[in-house]
């Protein structure tokens, strides 16, 4: 399984009714709110068994499935 | 900034929590909010029970009752306290301060040094430091710091954001003059640039309270707020706790000299497990090192949460043996504040409960 659809994987076990293929702004088109994005976060941490670092918990880090996919390569999940 | 402190102890910590507990699922069962997700926070956040006071309670109250407790266990006296500080953002009255309410309402001689300070969740370490200066003057020997807050009534129990975690709670530390005791290490820094991200922005000279500051606004994500209730940038305050703290305990334990191995336990400020867990992360610090647990029993006192983890989690290591802290506090302000302690056993470190009318 390719990290896109992990990562894909992980954002519906997060909010099992959005459609995160067709956004290009998660949280600005509503798919995740702030609490969303820390659950989020803490699912990656443990599916990855990694830890994102607190600097990186951004908005434009999780904007979208490639900005969250670009994190993880730089933070070797991948 | 670096600081330094010679010949002073503390002697001992005292917690006191209001008697009213709150459960995190039943607050949030109140909101439209789906409680697959509110497990899901409860597991991350730490989010579970929260000790909230009467509307009828105020900061001296609980302070009075702490201090009743040690008078009668013996541990002080009133004629000892040479100087009583507190830590307050929720005040009895803006005028006088209520430190000078809790002396009078103890009968404590007026030979004495009283203040407040108006601090948040960096305000223990200030507390400490304000302390520690003070033991500096011959003439004080015993200083009683007191954390104490009852925000949760300026916090909005429409936002979902916020309410679930608030607490009330007070703490009184007794620090002594000990010209044997090893040198206490600080390091303070404060923004004032960034004293928007954490406000409260009614209720003040500036904006009076009206029937117009109290009005609910929507705050986004069903949340609701008022000018009288408190806001806080949550995404710009975690970017700064991330950003700032982890530095700032470097900068501390080299000024020390000290090795982070060699600290037994990181006591600090405690907004929710997360962020403590990305903190404890960052500095590479085991979580066991590092108590989180303080909003799932109690919520988040402000300036009262790192004496209350104290009490909470290392309450027979403290009065057992010597020990190693290193303390940090950060928020309103902005404020970033730390301290290296080096304890002896401490004559009490536990919590008691403010029985609220009618429990």
């Amino acid at each position: 399984m390719n990290l896109e659809t992990r990562l894909l994987n992980l954002l519906h076990s997060v909010r099992p009714e959005a459609d995160f293929t067709s956004s290009q702004d998660f949280v600005g088109d509503g798919l995740l709110d702030s609490f969303d994005l820390v659950t989020l976060v803490a699912e990656i941490d443990r599916a990855f068994s990694l830890s994102v670092p607190g600097t990186d918990i951004l908005p434009e880090n999780f904007q979208n499935l490639a900005a969250i996919a670009a994190l993880l390569r730089r933070l070797g999940a991948a | 900034m670096n600081l330094l402190f010679p010949g002073a102890r503390v002697q001992g910590i005292l917690g006191v929590v209001p008697s009213t507990e709150l459960d995190f699922l039943e607050d949030m069962r109140r909101f439209d909010f789906p409680e697959a997700k509110s497990l899901k926070l409860k597991m991350v956040m730490g989010y579970d029970k929260h000790r909230v006071a009467h509307p009828s309670t105020c900061v001296s109250d609980l302070a009075v009752h702490g201090f009743q407790h040690l008078f009668a266990q013996g541990v002080l006296q009133p004629a000892e306290i040479d100087a009583l500080i507190l830590v307050t953002q929720s005040p009895d009255y803006l005028v006088p301060p209520t430190s000078f309410v809790i002396a009078g309402r103890l009968g404590l001689p007026p030979d004495l040094y009283c203040l407040d300070i108006n601090q948040g969740c960096a305000g223990y370490v200030i507390g400490l430091f304000q302390a520690l200066q003070l033991l500096q003057q011959p003439a004080i020997r015993t200083v009683a710091l007191v954390n104490a807050d009852v925000l949760s009534r300026r916090v909005s129990r429409k936002d979902k954001n916020s309410w679930p975690l608030a607490g009330d709670a007070a703490a009184i530390t007794l620090l002594r003059a000990d010209p044997a005791a090893p040198p206490v290490h600080g390091n303070l820094k404060c923004d004032g640039a960034r004293h928007q991200a954490l406000v409260i922005p009614a209720g003040g000279f500036r904006t009076p309270s009206t029937a117009d500051t109290a009005r609910l606004e929507d705050a986004g994500e069903n949340n609701w707020r008022s000018l009288d209730h408190l806001r806080m940038d949550g995404a710009g305050v975690f970017n700064f706790v991330m950003t700032e703290v982890p530095p700032m305990i470097d900068a501390l334990l080299q000024a020390a000299g000290v090795v982070r191995d060699s600290v037994d336990s990181f006591l600090f400020h405690q907004p929710n497990r997360f962020m403590l867990h990305k903190l404890a992360d960052a500095m590479g610090v085991p979580h066991d090192r590092m108590p989180a647990n303080l909003v799932e029993k109690f919520g988040n006192s402000n300036s009262v949460t790192i004496p209350l983890t104290a009490a909470l989690n290392l309450g027979p290591d403290l009065t057992r043996r010597p020990m190693r802290l290193c303390l940090a506090g950060f928020g309103v302000g902005l404020t970033w504040g730390s301290l290296l302690l080096d304890t002896a056993p401490l004559d009490f470190c536990e919590w008691i409960e403010y029985p609220e009318p009618g429990a």
